[in-house]
């Protein structure tokens, strides 16, 4: 059976198990990843299989993780590293900063650092403080690190194996509240003629407005185009799957048929990744716009409690909001 | 007089002095070799671990012939920072005998991971001294490969080194090269500020939990910085190894001898499977932090005379001058070898060339970069447009 229907999260489970099937180098470390298979059950099932040699449960210290999976890449290990929620993911800052990303720069090449940094991020799961941020701009920000992030689970399922067979040091953004959505996977695909990582995609074909979206806003925008449709305005939306490097090929060849862009991401808007976007598409498409690129963000304040949260998110209507707005210049 | 440890016995009892003991002579301290150059035969350690070293003759001028070289490099580079050719120059003055006592200690099959100062370990595993000066002059941020030379390449961020050196130790063992007397062991080196730091303190639980094959080597040089030893700690620092659950020691890190007897003894335990444990070398920085560094503001000159009457390369000469292994000849021609190699660095420092500007671009990535690509085309073409032009 080629194709199945599996959650986001199952996978994420199954890309990681032929990881660990296809390269004995590959270990995964992190919190809790162990016996319980994670607190979201990412690696459910993998130390039973794999020994607690390959999925390792850590002590409690994120910089450790990060800091001890750098000593066993230089070894000629590939640890995946799952931070437990995207507000943990600080005290690993300076090394996921200044050891991970300029191993490779410092040695001019002669080390290579092939880690994957998993974390579940984003909100909309009514959780407390420190577990819905958006941190991917700090990420981005920074030259030497990759960052992705899966919004389906065929992507999930590719992406993660990829982003483990790949040399550089990588974020890989988990947007938490989609794992439970289901969705076809081609287990069988080989990851050799898969689309590449680092590259942007339409997901909907639209005639009237481009929307650029990643991780968790993929959804929303799908949902906001279709809603569009119904008034009778083609919303074309794109899927950025990599925000560092920015893949924003589709997106110029989009905004140069349409001359409209809205930018959605949880994420506060202020030197947010829509910043750079909105940037890059002015320097790129100016004479092809009809309006400035506007941005549907998060609010430039921590992220609040979850009982408003539902408003602080971009939604649906907010990104028609935006969508109607291109056309009133 | 010498920086004695905050007395643990003094708590509760706030009023007391401190305590000024002097280093040498204390039950605590693994000394070989006292600062007058009379050999120790042995020093029992905290656990009850007995030292000793047995070094032939040539071993002992060769360990002398070390510690002069490192000195007279350092001190090279040193004058080499003053005249403009260096951005910056770490000195290890004072330090010489627990690097190269812990540097000789080393196995050919053993990993180092150090600080930004150990240019006399780095030595003692046979590299070029030239090495790490394209950090000190600007013209590189590195660039070797640890596991060619067995030695990582300098770790500036205080205390990171430690975790990485953690989980290479770690890797060694799920390599299964752990446990036999060929097996790998591997050192962390760092200061005493760096036990302040939270990664450090991490590596130690995790060299731990993982039985790591793991030596944590702090050279306690008394400063970080500006700040002495009592800002970091209120008891000696190795015995904050005991709360981590594994063997913690100090020797006199100015006596070369009972350096390496302890690193010896430490390496071999951990490649045999017997886990991680820690050094405290108890030393003094002579020099300033860095070049940068101006140490008469913030400690006394007496201070730094008690610590040069135990001087690590002095009490080496007065042994081997006491104990006939070495004449006059031997040691006029240790000096000259370090003065024509002090003479072949300078030559290549001044000859390293600087980088081309574009070469920032290379390496971010291992596999390169579309748009670092363009940036580099772009900033070429802006080059380029000034030649021919007055500038």
């Amino acid at each position: 059976m080629a194709t199945e229907t599996l959650t986001m999260g199952k996978a994420l489970n199954t890309g990681l198990r032929r990881a660990l099937e296809n390269d004995p180098k590959v270990v995964i470390m992190g919190e809790d990843v162990g016996k319980l298979g994670g607190v979201f059950r990412i690696t459910d099932g993998l130390q039973k299989d794999f020994g607690d040699q390959r999925v390792i449960d850590t002590p409690l210290a994120e910089s450790g993780i990060i800091g001890t999976a750098v000593g066993l890449a230089i070894r000629g290990f590939r640890p995946i590293c799952e931070i437990q929620f995207d507000g943990f993911v600080y005290p690993a800052y300076d090394q996921i900063v200044s050891q991970v990303a300029k191993m490779h720069y410092r040695s001019q090449g002669k080390v290579t650092i092939p880690m994957v940094i998993r974390i579940p991020y984003g909100g909309g799961i009514g959780a407390v403080e420190h577990h819905s941020e958006s941190p991917e701009a700090y990420f981005a920000h920074t030259a030497g690190l990759k960052v992705v992030t899966c919004a389906n689970p065929q992507d999930a399922y590719v992406m993660i194996q990829q982003a483990i067979a790949s040399d550089d040091p990588i974020v890989f953004l988990e947007p938490k509240r989609r794992y439970w959505e289901k969705g076809p996977v081609d287990l069988d695909a080989p990851l050799s003629g898969a689309y590449p990582l680092h590259a942007a995609r339409v997901v909907r074909p639209g005639t009237d407005a481009t929307v650029l979206a990643y991780g968790p806003m993929v959804r929303t925008a799908l949902d906001a185009a279709t809603a569009a449709a119904e008034d009778g305005r083609e919303v074309e939306v794109v899927d950025l799957r990599t925000l560092s490097p920015l893949d924003l090929t589709a997106a110029y060849e989009s905004v140069r048929r349409t001359g409209r862009c809205v930018v959605v991401h949880e994420a506060p808007g202020n030197l947010g990744l829509g910043s750079e976007i909105a940037a890059r598409i002015t320097e790129e498409c100016f004479y092809s716009l009809e309006s400035p690129v506007l941005r549907v963000t998060g609010f430039d304040t921590p992220y609040p409690a979850s009982r408003v949260e539902e408003e602080y998110l971009p939604d649906l209507d907010r990104v028609l909001d935006a969508v109607d707005r291109t056309f009133g210049w | 007089m010498a920086k004695g440890d905050p007395a643990v016995s003094s708590r509760g009892r706030r009023a007391a002095p401190r305590s000024r003991r002097a280093t040498t002579g204390e039950p605590e301290l693994v000394q070989l070799l006292t600062p007058a150059g009379e050999r120790i035969e042995s020093a029992t350690g905290p656990d009850g671990t007995e030292y000793r070293v047995d070094f032939t003759d040539e071993e002992y001028r060769g360990l002398y012939r070390d510690l002069v070289l490192v000195r007279k490099l350092d001190a090279e580079a040193t004058a080499l920072q003053r005249q403009g050719e260096l951005g910056l120059w770490a000195s290890l003055l004072g330090q010489e005998a627990a690097q190269v006592g812990s540097g000789r200690a080393l196995r050919s099959q053993d990993m180092a991971f150090p600080t930004y100062r150990e240019h006399g370990v780095l030595y003692c595993r046979g590299i070029d001294p030239i090495m790490p000066l394209g950090l000190f002059r600007g013209v590189d941020q590195g660039g070797w490969d640890p596991n060619e030379f067995k030695f990582n390449m300098y770790t500036i961020v205080i205390g990171a080194q430690t975790l990485h050196a953690t989980g290479y130790a770690m890797g060694v063992h799920m390599d299964g090269r752990t446990g036999t007397e060929d097996g790998e062991a591997v050192i962390a080196y760092f200061g005493d500020g760096a036990t302040s730091q939270g990664d450090v303190n991490e590596a130690f639980v995790w060299a731990s939990v993982f039985n790591a094959p793991l030596v944590f080597f702090c050279q306690n040089n008394q400063y970080a910085i500006s700040e002495p030893l009592e800002r970091q700690t209120r008891v000696p620092l190795y015995r904050r190894a005991g709360g981590f659950g594994f063997p913690g020691v100090r020797v006199d890190g100015n006596d070369v001898l009972a350096s390496y007897a302890v690193t010896r003894h430490a390496l071999d335990n951990a490649r045999l499977g017997q886990g991680p444990s820690l050094i405290e070398a108890y030393t003094y920085r002579m020099g300033a932090h860095t070049t940068s560094d101006d140490p008469t503001r913030y400690r006394i000159a007496s201070e730094v005379e008690a610590w040069q009457a135990k001087d690590p390369i002095a009490r080496m000469k007065a042994f081997l001058d006491r104990q006939q292994l070495a004449d006059e000849a031997f040691f006029a021609e240790v000096d000259e070898q370090a003065r024509a190699e002090a003479v072949h660095l300078r030559e290549r420092v001044l000859n390293l060339p600087d980088p081309q500007p574009v070469s920032m671009f290379d390496h971010v990535y291992p596999h390169g970069s579309p748009e670092l690509d363009a940036q580099r085309a772009q900033f070429s073409r802006y080059l380029e447009s000034f030649e021919g032009s007055a500038h």
